[in-house]
């Protein structure tokens, strides 16, 4: 390739791309070239000299520009009249960099030793010690001795809170800035930054809540010192007697590897926990960073109120019973007529789980009345066709190529999904935005589209169809010229969400994006990598769950089903009138969630639970299942990258893995003996789903190298993120890049839309929830019931900030706060914190009284 | 032969002086041998004269054991409920006497003196779980003129855990 270049580093040859800096051309070669501020992520600043090196430049002619060579025909090099920082200099043709000289060895020593004048050398209570760049580069390359007092040292603030989730403490910061970068640059939240000057320098806060940022962990991450710490592991255990599991983030359909860092504990009468949640570098997932989210809210696994045993009701109480007890019960009770059955299945659960759930209901009672307990957005079938292409990455998206958001805020949904799609904008990718409110994402589009509430389907018509319309305004103009950028676009890369859509609107904008991308304009986008349709799915594995068929109108692989079954939505009718006789539910909580509310007119309800959730308490029977942290699985993202995840944690009680509950109650059934390991169960899943051919659970480990390189043995990178040891997981390929796929038939959809303001569900990373309110951690950061909208509806209403009002939730009334926000649409009211309920509804803010209020 | 018959009589007359001189067997328990300054033998966790621990929570004596017989679990002071000075103390701290090999290295990695290997030697259990030494039985009682803890102190007195070898003022 003509942009790599050649140039020596301390004897060797090394050839990289243009625009490299030394420091990380060093690090191809092995040559660990000592660096504090450098990060590979983040822009180079050259702060604090510790990467000092000999750069020597060939020398030219002025005249005829011909290279000088020395008498031994050797080329002539300048090295200059003094050290340069590896970390800012790129690289250059024929230049040769000593590493290893008497000036840069003494330099390293000074710049030591100067960063340790008022370093306090507490590492024996820090918790960055035995992970520590600054430990690790002083043992290294520090004199051993200071010719500083120690008494001299300035005594600064230990325990300063910047936020509820991170810790600042002064007297061991470095002032490399690795933190207000990655805040300004990377996730664009500048709400920390540097005050004062010179030994007063410190790290403030700039908003209210302190560090109000949902990226705050990493900066403990990059930290190359102990001077953030997290408020989860503060004090918690030391880097060396933690034991790394690799896991996979429960939260999102993002899938961001992670490590789980477990000890014994005498605290939790030495069962081992989970102390922290770090990043585990996959370049193609979540790179190095991962949302608080994902590192905070794991509480839930180890929390004292998780179900021990299996529970079954006697004389209307629930009762602790055996394992075989209950299975027979259940068992017993759901071989009743197929059509009085049904299950619903939480998007959480494994693909194992999932595809033991279709199974026992499939094969076992055969009903093909299963579905997902939470029907939110549809477009599996299609993304299954023209989602993204296996070996895309969202990292290799700039220039030429265009990504399109539509009804998602992704900000909330899939934070580390917001992250790269910024950053592929960053890179001068064309974002293009459409929803019906503002989010985060406009700020980086070319073109955010805001329609009006209920026309998402015509914008992205118009969008598909380029069609003009007859009112020439401002956001039609906008929809042409975002729709020719589409078009002109080398790649293409869209998500879709379900913010304000009902499930028959989501599944026509899948279709109709699935014909964007099927448009032939000199290519076609559907099938080649770095192309195609990501759904932002509400939950970890909702692709899972399509893949898996847990869906009444297709099998495992997308094979359509003779006679589908009822939905979810079906499902709670007949629950209500009787249709149904018995409801088996695996790891959701329709009643908690408002979508079911009571058990209607069953006979038997069976529930699979981590937890005595609402639906829980209504059940006959309860049966305890262990959570991710506890068992091993497989997860599948919403780019369909099938990975995995590994136990950390001993069972609590008696709880079973979800898909073993499943197979025991299928022996039951007549369905065989139960796999005894959730490999096994793999090994069934890749022989009967066609797309998950080929994959085990030893493909799904392989790793290779991932660069940057900052998860290794070095001495500066090593406590950034973990190596990634346990697997990069497999992308399925899609079917239009095996074969040509059909324009989708876009079904007509009536919005439901009533006249009057309409209101409008909203997500938010904090939601309230059964993993949420474990974790007390992310207490104070909970969502909470909010209802946001625009001035001239607020005052229309006559209502002011800091209100409370009543809004129908599901037919249930909820208290939510009025927040007056001119961000918010005219017209529509923005509901966050409550239940999630489908499409928009006719907001009737009913304003509370205080009185009333003070009686509640 | 002469001189074989001299050595033997020297050695019998050793002998001969031992008989008349009086038994050096102690009565254990109720006589103890002093040992010697050096001895290691169990552990106790200093105070300072102020009665604050010495033990600060690091871990390193677990990391030095080579037995792995220590446990440690840290939390954080405040100065309303402090323990040691600075942030850090020992929530927990076990030894398991069984596996310990009295090799001291517990005492070389302290930085701040807090375990040292005393002169008790008198270690023997009735089950594995009564060798197991927590802190409080590990713990020296609070000096004369010091507190127990947790203490109630001053804001902003004890914020340096170390290197603060003397008794903090």
């Amino acid at each position: 390739m003509s942009d790599l270049i050649t140039l020596t580093i301390d004897g060797v040859e090394v050839s990289v791309a243009k625009g490299t800096r030394i420091a990380d051309a060093a690090k191809r070669i092995g040559n660990d070239i000592p660096v504090f501020c450098h990060h590979p992520k983040l822009e180079p600043v050259g702060m604090c000299r510790m990467c000092l090196v000999e750069v020597g430049l060939p020398v030219r002619d002025r005249a005829t520009g011909a290279l000088l060579t020395n008498a031994d025909g050797s080329p002539q090099l300048n090295f200059g009249r003094g050290l340069q920082t590896a970390c800012t200099i790129q690289v250059s043709e024929g230049m040769v960099v000593r590493t290893a000289t008497e000036p840069v060895l003494e330099a390293r020593k000074s710049v030591i030793e100067f960063l340790l004048t008022s370093h306090p050398l507490d590492c024996p209570i820090c918790d960055k010690g035995g992970e520590c760049p600054l430990q690790n580069l002083t043992m290294a390359h520090g004199v051993g001795q200071s010719r500083m007092h120690f008494g001299d040292k300035l005594k600064l603030d230990k325990h300063v809170p910047l936020g509820d989730l991170i810790y600042l403490d002064r007297e061991r910061c470095i002032q490399c800035a690795r933190c207000i970068r990655f805040q300004e640059e990377v996730v664009d939240d500048p709400v920390i930054r540097f005050h004062n000057r010179g030994r007063s320098l410190e790290i403030v806060t700039l908003s209210d809540p302190g560090f109000d940022s949902v990226w705050s962990g990493n900066t403990t991450d990059i930290c190359p010192v102990g001077a953030l710490t997290t408020a989860d592991f503060r004090f918690g255990a030391r880097p060396w007697e933690l034991t790394p599991v690799a896991s996979i983030c429960p939260h999102c359909p993002v899938g961001c590897n992670t490590t789980m860092s477990t000890r014994r504990e005498a605290m939790a009468n030495g069962r081992t926990v989970i102390k922290r949640i770090m990043p585990r570098q996959n370049e193609a997932v979540n790179e190095i960073w991962i949302c608080d989210k994902g590192r905070f809210v794991h509480h839930f696994a180890d929390h004292a109120n998780r179900l021990t045993q299996p529970l079954i009701r006697q004389n209307g109480k629930l009762v602790e019973t055996s394992w075989g007890e209950a299975l027979d019960f259940v068992a017993g009770k759901l071989q009743i007529d197929a059509h009085m059955v049904a299950g619903l299945a939480g998007a959480r659960l494994s693909n194992e789980d999932l595809f033991a759930f279709q199974r026992l209901f499939r094969d076992g009672l055969k009903s093909q009345n299963i579905d997902l307990a939470k029907r939110r957005l549809a477009g599996g079938d299609v993304a299954a066709q023209v989602g993204l292409s296996s070996g895309s990455n969202l990292k290799d998206l700039g220039k030429g190529d265009a990504i399109l958001v539509v009804a998602s805020d992704l900000h909330d949904e899939a934070p580390v999904w917001w992250l790269r799609v910024k950053q592929a904008a960053e890179r001068g990718a064309t974002l293009v935005v459409a929803n019906a409110r503002a989010t985060r994402l406009d700020a980086f589009a070319a073109f955010s589209l805001h329609y009006e509430a209920g026309q998402a389907l015509a914008t992205v018509n118009q969008l598909v169809s380029m069609a003009k319309v007859e009112t020439d305004t401002a956001v039609t103009n906008d929809i042409v010229s975002a729709a020719e950028a589409l078009f002109k676009a080398e790649n293409l890369v869209i998500f879709y969400g379900s913010e304000g859509l009902a499930y028959d609107e989501t599944d026509a904008l899948a279709k109709l994006l699935g014909n964007l991308l099927l448009i032939e304009n000199g290519h076609k986008h559907a099938g080649r990598v770095n192309n195609g349709l990501v759904p932002v799915w509400p939950h970890n594995n909702t692709q899972g769950a399509w893949d898996m068929g847990v869906h009444p109108a297709y099998a495992p692989g997308y094979k359509p089903v003779k006679e589908a079954g009822l939905d979810a939505t079906a499902v709670y009718a007949a629950v209500a009138n009787g249709d149904l006789k018995a409801l088996y539910i695996a790891g959701a909580d329709p009643v908690g969630d408002g979508l079911m509310p009571d058990r209607g007119k069953l006979d038997f309800l069976v529930v699979q639970e981590l937890f005595l959730t609402d639906t829980a308490v209504l059940a006959d029977v309860v049966l305890p299942a262990q959570s991710w942290a506890e068992r091993e699985g497989t997860f599948t993202t919403g780019e369909r990258r099938v990975q995995r995840y590994y136990p950390a944690i001993p069972v609590v009680g008696q709880s079973r893995p979800d898909w073993q509950i499943l197979a025991q109650i299928g022996e039951r059934v007549g369905l065989g003996k139960p796999a005894f390991a959730a490999s096994l169960t793999f090994k069934d899943v890749a022989r009967i789903v066609p797309q998950y051919k080929g994959m085990d659970y030893r493909t799904l480990a392989q790793v290779e190298k991932q660069w940057p390189d900052v998860g290794g043995e070095d001495l500066y990178y090593g406590g950034n993120a973990y190596e990634n040891r346990s697997g990069l997981g497999q992308q399925w390929p899609v079917t239009a890049e095996k074969s040509a796929v059909a324009h989708f038939d876009v079904p007509t959809v009536k919005t439901g839309r009533k006249d009057g303001l309409q209101m409008m569900w909203t997500a938010v990373l904090y939601a309230p929830g059964t993993l949420v309110d474990c974790s007390d951690v992310i207490a104070p950061r909970k969502a909470q019931p909010v209802a946001a909208l625009h001035g001239t509806d607020a005052a229309r209403l006559a209502v002011a900030d800091g209100d409370w009002v009543e809004v129908m939730v599901n037919g249930t009334a909820v208290q939510v706060t009025v927040r007056v926000d001119d961000r918010a649409p005219v017209g529509l009211v923005l509901v966050a914190g409550v239940p999630w309920w489908p499409g928009t509804a006719v907001a009737d803010l009913k304003k509370i009284v205080a009185a009333a209020l003070a009686v509640n | 032969m002469f001189g074989m018959i001299a050595e033997l009589a020297k050695g019998m007359g050793i002998t001969l002086k031992h008989f008349f001189q009086p038994p050096v067997t102690t009565q254990y328990p109720e006589v103890k041998r002093p040992v010697r300054n050096r001895f290691k033998g169990r552990h106790e966790l200093k105070r300072y004269d102020n009665g604050l621990e010495r033990c600060i929570g690091c871990s390193l004596c677990a990391a030095a054991c080579p037995a792995d017989a220590i446990f440690v679990e840290a939390a954080e002071n405040t100065d309303d409920e402090r323990y040691s000075p600075g942030e850090r103390f020992a929530r927990v701290y076990e030894i398991n006497m069984l596996r310990c090999i009295f090799c001291g290295y517990c005492e070389d990695a302290c930085p701040t003196q807090a375990i040292v290997l005393e002169h008790n030697y008198e270690l023997s259990f009735y089950d594995r779980q009564s060798a197991i030494y927590t802190k409080d039985m590990l713990i020296v009682d609070v000096p004369v003129n010091g507190r127990p803890t947790p203490q109630v102190v001053e804001p902003g007195v004890f914020t340096k855990a170390i290197p603060m070898m003397e008794n903090p003022e």
